[in-house]
């Protein structure tokens, strides 16, 4: 019995449990806190459990909510793969959307998927050019990502206020005297698919779709290869002939453009035109942390980054119907999340001895038999 | 209307302003300073601003006493240190990325107690003017330096302190190993994790303070998210200032002065469109950032959590 249960503390797969168990410890902390503001969690939680998947609507709107941080995630599974911390998903996802809403306005009249198809393209390229600069910053003049790609989110959130109050303000806001900064609405013809009566768009499907082929790329070709590789020792890759700064570029211009995508597809699946109200979060809702949280609770991997989101999305969508139900403010659930980002990288350290031990298991697996096994699992655990 | 910028109130306003400004910045830019010089990075510095500005407010606000609420911010920023350096230094976890877990938590954590305990924005009396006797009566000087609250002061008067206690004592010398060379400062008998776990701590409270002096001393109010991005550039100064605690305050001076004055060119109408003018001090860290890098070279454990080996 013992035996056995050791075995499946050792085996790979309770690795995969380990975010859930993180997300459990954050939801018992949680329900500490509420105590404390005088709520009782069970109500809470039953409030946004029933808002996150009470009906067909419910269901909808989490998966919504899912699609950008699915998106930016797979984003921020490539450059943290490469040791690239990107912060700046907010930024990129905002240049993304500006670059496909003024697509989808400006260009003359075209057939609507194709429009859509672009639109995806420009947006795409937006974010990798807001990604890019960082990358370029860190690889050739040794810049803390981390800094700069902070830095891009605030100048990002102003030239969005720029454009939205000026030169790409609705034509109808700027007779009236409120100016609502924001764009005119794009054409029906431009507007992603929908599984009417509810707000589910075409979006998830391009990014289910891409998962996958972030997957292919990271563990089936040599770019994804030499991403990893430069994250993993980039001394031992540069002996091995990669050239780690233009890595770190491309895992950044990578990382951004998914965010410019997620961007995009908000606009032409959801929102339909572009609008902000001056605030940092205001048209992202903070997708670009979130979209971090959900990569990490994934365990890095662009597979895993799929049920992440969902569940991301199930709390953020769940917190709106907590907030009417139990009065507890959705800021709760952005507490949360911070929590379990805390728990998944505290928990890397319990990870890595397991590993280690499974390494020693297998070694002693194949060499001749030895005297004392028991011994040996026992010296390892110290 | 440019002529009215460069007239002598302005720029004496734009002086004054921009030392206030500077505040936050100092106490979280050196508190970060002595947790990197000890070889950890704490992103959190955002989330420890916003828990200690609001901590600071709401007892302020409760109990009428500006000095409780002092206090009580520094007792959530240690806490949130302690949480931090505990992260870092036993779980090993990495250290850009809890940061940023401590981010959202403060975030969120601060946004969710002001709804739930105040639900509107209200304003107390925080810490008043000083007026130094006869230095504040010096024309020009006197109005740009000796007329502003004591945590202003304090924040001026802890940049040669930190410089002394980093660079001409014990602790400091420690400090300074434990950052450098942790394997040879354990050898020596140094507590590598006793030294960090002090100095993270530390920077918990700075940060704390930091956010307390715009909630109770340099704007009274509290409001969601009142930092906006803060304690980040508060990290970056850091960089810019090349570990150094005089190396910071130019750069907070730097930095703030070029946000005061854009403030004052909002207020006088000068004809840039005012998110250029909000755009400057962002863009102006970037170029610092560049310009700095290869000039000076961090803490060589920085982000590097200690194993001893053997």
């Amino acid at each position: 019995m013992k035996n056995f249960l050791a075995k499946i503390n050792n085996s790979k797969y309770f690795d995969g449990f380990m975010p859930v168990l993180a997300a459990l410890s954050a939801l018992a902390i949680g329900a500490v806190m509420l105590l404390f503001l005088g709520v009782n969690p069970l109500v809470a939680y039953r409030a946004m459990w029933v808002g996150a998947f009470g009906s067909s609507n419910a269901l909808a709107e989490t998966i919504v909510k899912a699609v950008p941080l699915l998106l930016i995630g797979l984003g921020i599974c490539i450059s943290f793969r490469a040791k690239v911390i990107n912060i700046g998903g907010e930024g990129q996802m905002i240049i993304g959307a500006l670059a496909a809403t003024a697509f989808g306005l400006y260009v003359p009249e075209m057939p609507g998927w194709l429009v859509i198809a672009m639109a995806m393209v420009a947006g795409f390229f937006g974010g990798a050019f807001w990604g890019a600069i960082p990358g370029f910053l860190k690889a050739y003049f040794n810049v803390n990502e981390i800094l700069s790609t902070v830095m891009m989110n605030a100048i990002a959130v102003q030239l969005m206020n720029f454009f939205l109050r000026g030169p790409m303000i609705d034509p109808n806001q700027a007779e009236l005297l409120s100016k609502i900064p924001q764009t005119a609405r794009l054409p029906e013809a431009y507007h992603l698919a929908r599984w009417l009566p509810t707000r589910l768009h075409a979006g998830v499907i391009i990014a289910v779709v891409l998962a996958f082929v972030v997957y292919l790329l990271l563990f089936h070709t040599t770019l994804g290869y030499r991403i990893r590789a430069v994250g993993f020792n980039p001394d031992a890759s540069r002996y091995g002939g990669i050239r780690v700064r233009r890595q770190v570029v491309i895992a950044l211009l990578l990382s951004g453009a998914f965010a410019g995508l997620a961007g995009a597809i908000q606009i032409y699946g959801l929102n339909y035109r572009m609008i902000t109200d001056g605030s940092p979060t205001g048209f992202t809702g903070s997708a670009g942390f979130n979209g971090i949280v959900t990569a990490l609770f994934g365990g890095l991997h662009p597979l895993g980054a799929i049920p992440a989101s969902f569940f991301f999305g199930a709390l953020l969508v769940g917190a709106n119907s907590m907030q009417r139900i139990s009065q507890v403010p959705s800021a709760f659930v952005i507490a949360l999340n911070g929590l379990v980002v805390i728990f998944v990288v505290s928990s890397a350290l319990w990870q890595e001895a397991r590993q280690r031990k499974r390494r020693i298991a297998e070694v002693r697996d194949d060499s001749p038999p030895p005297s004392e096994p028991d011994q040996a699992t026992q010296d390892v655990s110290v | 209307m440019i002529t009215d910028f460069f007239s002598a109130t302005v720029l004496i306003g734009i002086l004054a302003s921009g030392i206030r400004l500077a505040t936050p910045y100092l106490y979280a830019s050196i508190g970060e300073t002595f947790g990197q010089r000890s070889g950890v990075l704490n992103l959190g510095v955002e989330g420890q601003m916003l828990m200690g500005a609001f901590t600071a407010f709401y007892i302020t606000l409760r109990t009428g006493n500006v000095w409780l609420g002092l206090l009580a911010a520094i007792g959530v920023g240690a806490l949130m240190g302690l949480a931090m350096a505990f992260v870092s230094i036993h779980l090993r976890a990495v250290q850009g990325i809890s940061g940023i877990g401590f981010y959202l938590f403060g975030l969120g954590m601060s946004d969710l107690l002001f709804q739930k305990l105040m639900g509107e924005v209200k304003t107390v009396s925080g810490f008043g003017a000083i007026e130094i006797p006869f230095l504040s009566s010096l024309p020009v000087v006197g109005e740009i330096f000796f007329r502003q609250n004591l945590l202003v002061y304090l924040a001026f008067l802890l940049v040669p302190v930190a410089w002394f206690v980093l660079n001409k004592t014990t602790l400091g010398l420690k400090i300074r190993a434990v950052g450098e060379n942790p394997q040879a400062a354990d050898t020596l008998g140094v507590s590598v994790a006793g030294i960090r776990y002090l100095t993270v701590t530390m920077g918990g409270v700075f940060s704390a303070i930091g956010g307390a002096s715009l909630s109770i001393a340099n704007l009274n109010v509290f409001q969601q998210n009142m930092t906006s991005g803060l304690g980040f550039i508060a990290v970056a100064l850091v960089y810019f200032g090349g570990w150094k605690p005089f190396g910071v305050l130019f750069g907070a001076l730097l930095f703030s002065m070029v946000n005061s004055l854009q403030l004052w060119m909002q207020i006088l109408n000068v004809p840039i469109p005012s998110d250029f003018a909000v755009m400057m001090p962002y863009v102006l860290t970037i170029i610092v950032l560049v310009l700095t890098v290869g000039r000076v070279r961090g803490p060589s454990a920085l982000t590097k959590p200690f194993i001893r080996e053997g």
